[in-house]
């Protein structure tokens, strides 16, 4: 993506000013999205966005430009701005040499969406449309995307490192609202894979619309959410937006750092009942959160964050593991080149328990079953989380029994942690999520077996 | 007049009409041109943490041929991107299905207003001055009060924006506008426990700017929530904060566009002239106030934006149009097409939401109350509201409001209801109007019988 010359030449003027540390981050990405809506292909869009983000770091302060000109002359003024930016004291001149042959790594992808007929891409809408159209007749509206892109980075910096990754991803939705009697209802459901278009040889749009159709239908006779505390069994797959608020963000070392987290301090300590353990992987292949080098060239890892209970680990990034003398956890990300890097999730999961998922629903005599969790949002300080249910049944005397209202589930992180009080043996990832921090959105898997909370406050309207 | 980089001021608007005179016979062709100048200062412990400086531009471009859309974009304004983005956009249109109501925007003959959104003191305001109000702001919200324990994020930014719109159908306009804001994230402590809260400062220009006031406003959100507890379950009257008013006006702004209307995702479809919510509430889009931190001279398809009625004494007036749902519709635009940017085409959706104001002070609200919660902040609001359902439960923290004052603290709780029963059970609005940081405007709002979920 740049000659070896351009990024020694870009990392010295970068560091002219007496930084210990200096940055170049390249990124080409392009993508491809197609939308249908309202029984018609709308609208195809492509983009390509190119440029380079340079950092600069003296002492505490980091200083940081960017550029869409990856000329000689483009990308030595953005180095320049970033190192007045950081104002280092100390001058003087220090040459970089980076590394001959760094990491790289190839796409994972079979298919290149790029190398894929438009008329393809867009013939998956429709099959889409009619499948969720065919299911009843109360579907009166149906929306369903398409979406990919590649994503091709290069990372340099002043200790030597050049990485390069080949990112590509492919995402496919389908929307339904269904209208009755009591008003208007949505279902969802969304498949997102860090692969190439063979995302459609294991993945059947049809079937994926005919979930979303009959998610839909089925709300249409639910009954308003219950309000109060009470047990709570969320389905395979669909706790992993769970963990990721209730605790994930909260193991973050940039917050920790700051005391802006209610397990700062709290390594080595239980903070979940055995039954836990938790993980973030960047590892796992194919997965949402997937790649082969963090957006600082760190190779992606397997961080067992909580062990059967204790905390063992937070999520790192270069300038936090940096501060303490660590090395990254392969967790320093960033949304685009126009952005800092900063401690992210991957693919957060919970690994299998013993339990048998259906014991566990038996042996709930009353609550709430969630099958499908929207997003969720977590205050790291005070460990307060919400996360909604976007599809959810009561549990009456062990069974599964009648559909509630789309709601928020509100807890705090350390005490549901404590609250778990059974895990399946059904593990699954869930749906692909954009995680946002900072203003920064990544794209993040989670995944979860069944499991019960002993108590979460559902918001719902029903006494 | 100078542009965000301090070259000629037609330079973004001759970039739209050339590539928009770009257009074969039979086709249309629209062309959005931004660039962005962005500084960000944070501070930490006494200095400067990070130090953003950054420029970005790019184009976006609309096809319409045999009534198919395509569109396509790129980050940077290379002339040989413009022509490969038309060529794409181009590309893409013909693999859509036709529209006989798809086309890019007509000039209307309304004129845009007449003022002014860039504040040219903004080019002189130094690097060294933009660090120092970051760095004091940290103090200051340290300093506010003894219980505050530490601040999570503490910043500077300004922005400077311009961009245009071409058409080849005759459109042509170009708006620039400044922005600079001050936010605090403040962390108190009490006894081993933490709450947080936000301050923010606003303006067009770094002279507006108050450090103090958004110390003092983190420092009271945090402080007052110490000691909060987790309440039991009830049904109450609750007061929303400003801050939650807007974040709720802005939801019911998506249910008035005139395309979730026509594609069916709207319980205000075929309610027009029906008493939607109480006599008193009246709800106007209106871009053309300058007060509004959201205001803009014209809309995303380059129209001139003009004030909306939605709601008058609770009766649904009308919805919100862009050119495509208004041809749909068949009826006039709205100057309502909105935009996120280069990436993507215009949409439509309200730009600066108003709410007609009341007569009495938020403490007067809150003394007619003997049983009550003040909504501080809430959270969740993407996943637990359904616009189209009209469901809406959120997570929400705040004080209980006992015998017309304000008592304990709670958090940990949610409140429920729908969109469509709380406009309804609006009981009184305040006289507390204030524009924020967001397209809808804040005030106090009290709404009779909330679920409020908690132990």
């Amino acid at each position: 993506m740049l000659d070896h010359e351009l990024i020694n030449r870009t990392l010295s003027t970068a560091l002219s000013t007496g930084a210990e540390f200096a940055e170049v981050f390249v990124e080409d990405k392009k993508s491809s999205s197609a939308m249908l809506d309202d029984g018609r292909v709308e609208e195809l869009t492509s983009g390509r966005d190119r440029g380079a983000g340079i950092r600069v770091v003296v002492g505490d302060t980091t200083g940081f430009a960017h550029t869409a000109d990856l000329s000689t002359a483009g990308l030595a003024a953005a180095a320049e701005v970033a190192a007045a930016a950081a104002r280092g004291g100390g001058g003087g001149t220090r040459t970089v040499s980076v590394g001959a042959s760094g990491v790289a790594a190839g796409a994972a992808a079979k298919v290149l969406p790029e190398d894929v007929a438009k008329t393809t891409k867009v013939e998956l809408l429709a099959r889409a449309d009619a499948a969720a159209r065919e299911v009843g007749s109360q579907i009166s509206q149906v929306s369903a995307r398409y979406g990919d892109s590649r994503r091709r980075i290069l990372v340099a910096n002043s200790d030597g490192l050049l990485a390069t990754d080949d990112q590509i991803r492919t995402l496919f939705s389908v929307s339904c609202v269904a209208t009755g009697d009591t008003g208007l209802q949505t279902g969802r459901e969304s498949v997102g894979r860090t692969i190439g278009f063979e995302l459609f040889d294991e993945t059947d749009v049809t079937e994926m619309a005919q979930r979303a159709a009959n998610r839909a239908i089925t709300k249409l006779g639910a009954r308003p959410a219950p309000s109060g505390t009470m047990p709570v069994v969320v389905g395979p797959g669909g706790g992993g937006v769970l963990f990721h608020e209730a605790c994930g963000h909260g193991l973050e070392a940039d917050l920790v750092a700051k005391s802006a987290s209610v397990f700062a301090g709290r390594v080595g300590e239980e903070v979940a009942t055995p039954l836990v353990t938790l993980i973030d992987d960047g590892t796992m292949a194919g997965e949402w959160g997937h790649f082969a080098i963090d957006d600082e060239g760190r190779q992606a890892a397997h961080n067992v964050l909580i062990d059967r209970g204790v905390l063992t680990d937070y999520m790192w990034d270069h300038l936090r593991a940096r501060k303490e003398g660590r090395p990254s956890s392969g967790n320093g990300r960033r949304q685009s080149y126009q952005h800092l890097p900063m401690v992210r999730m991957t693919n957060t999961y919970i690994s299998n328990g013993d339990a048998d998922p259906d014991d566990i629903v038996s042996g709930t005599p009353s609550g709430v079953y969630v099958a499908q969790l929207g997003g969720g949002q977590v205050n790291t300080a005070t460990g307060d989380f919400v996360f909604g249910m976007t599809e959810a049944y009561l549990i009456e005397n062990g069974e599964i029994t009648d559909p509630i209202r789309q709601g928020n589930l509100i807890g705090n992180g350390p005490e549901v942690l404590k609250l778990i009080d059974a895990v399946g043996n059904d593990f699954a990832m869930g749906s692909p999520g954009t995680c946002g921090k900072d203003g920064q959105g990544v794209p993040v898997g989670d995944g979860t077996p069944t499991l019960r909370v002993k108590a979460l406050t559902i918001g719902g309207i029903a006494a | 007049m100078a542009t965000a980089n301090g070259s000629n001021g037609t330079e973004l608007l001759d970039i739209a009409t050339r590539v928009a005179g770009w257009a074969d016979v039979g086709e249309q062709v629209e062309v959005f041109v931004a660039e962005e100048l962005e500084t960000e200062v944070r501070a930490y412990q006494g200095a400067v943490e990070s130090f953003t400086s950054a420029r970005s531009q790019g184009i976006g471009v609309r096809v319409v041929a045999d009534r198919r859309q395509g569109y396509a974009y790129a980050g940077t304004l290379d002339s040989s991107a413009l022509s490969e983005t038309l060529q794409e956009a181009r590309d893409n249109a013909a693999f859509a299905e036709p529209d006989e109501f798809n086309g890019v925007a007509e000039p209307d003959g309304v004129a845009p207003v007449d003022f002014d959104l860039f504040d040219p003191s903004l080019n002189d305001f130094s690097t060294d001055d933009k660090v120092a109000l970051a760095v004091e702001l940290e103090r200051a919200t340290l300093a506010a009060d003894e219980r505050i324990s530490g601040i999570e994020s503490a910043e500077y930014v300004d922005t400077r924006f311009e961009s245009a719109v071409a058409t080849s159908t005759g459109i042509a306009s170009a708006s620039r506008e400044t922005g600079c804001y001050l936010t605090t994230y403040a962390m108190a402590e009490a006894d081993g426990e933490t709450q947080t809260g936000f301050g923010y400062s606003i303006g067009r220009g770094p002279a507006v700017l108050d450090v103090d006031f958004a110390a003092s406003q983190a420092a009271e959100r945090a402080t007052r929530l110490l000691g909060a507890v987790k309440p039991p379950t009830s049904k109450l009257t609750v007061v929303l904060d400003p801050w939650v008013t807007a974040q709720l006006l802005g939801i019911i702004g998506g249910t008035l566009s005139g395309d979730a209307v026509q594609r069916g995702r709207s319980f205000f479809a075929d309610r027009i002239g029906e008493q939607v919510a109480v006599t008193d509430f009246c709800l106007l889009d209106d871009a053309t106030n300058i007060e509004a931190f959201t205001a803009s001279v014209v809309d995303g398809e380059g129209l001139a934006t003009r004030p909306t009625s939605l709601i008058d004494s609770g009766v649904l007036q009308g919805f919100l149009h862009n050119s495509y749902t208004a041809r749909r519709g068949a009826t006039s635009s709205t100057g309502s097409a909105v935009r996120a940017g280069f990436k993507g085409a215009p949409g439509v959706g309200s730009q600066a939401l108003a709410l007609r104001a009341g007569t009495r002070t938020p403490e007067e609200l809150i003394a007619a109350i003997d049983d009550g919660l003040l909504v501080q902040g809430v959270a969740g609001l993407h996943s637990g509201v359904n616009p189209v359902s009209g469901d809406f439960s959120t997570g929400a923290e705040g004080l209980r409001i006992r015998d017309g004052a304000l008592a304990e603290p709670v958090r940990e709780i949610t409140i429920a209801s729908t969109l469509q029963r709380i406009l309804l059970d609006i009981t009184e609005i305040g006289n507390d109007l204030q524009w924020l940081p967001m397209s809808a405007v804040g005030v106090s709002l009290v709404i009779s019988d909330v679920m409020m979920s908690g132990a």
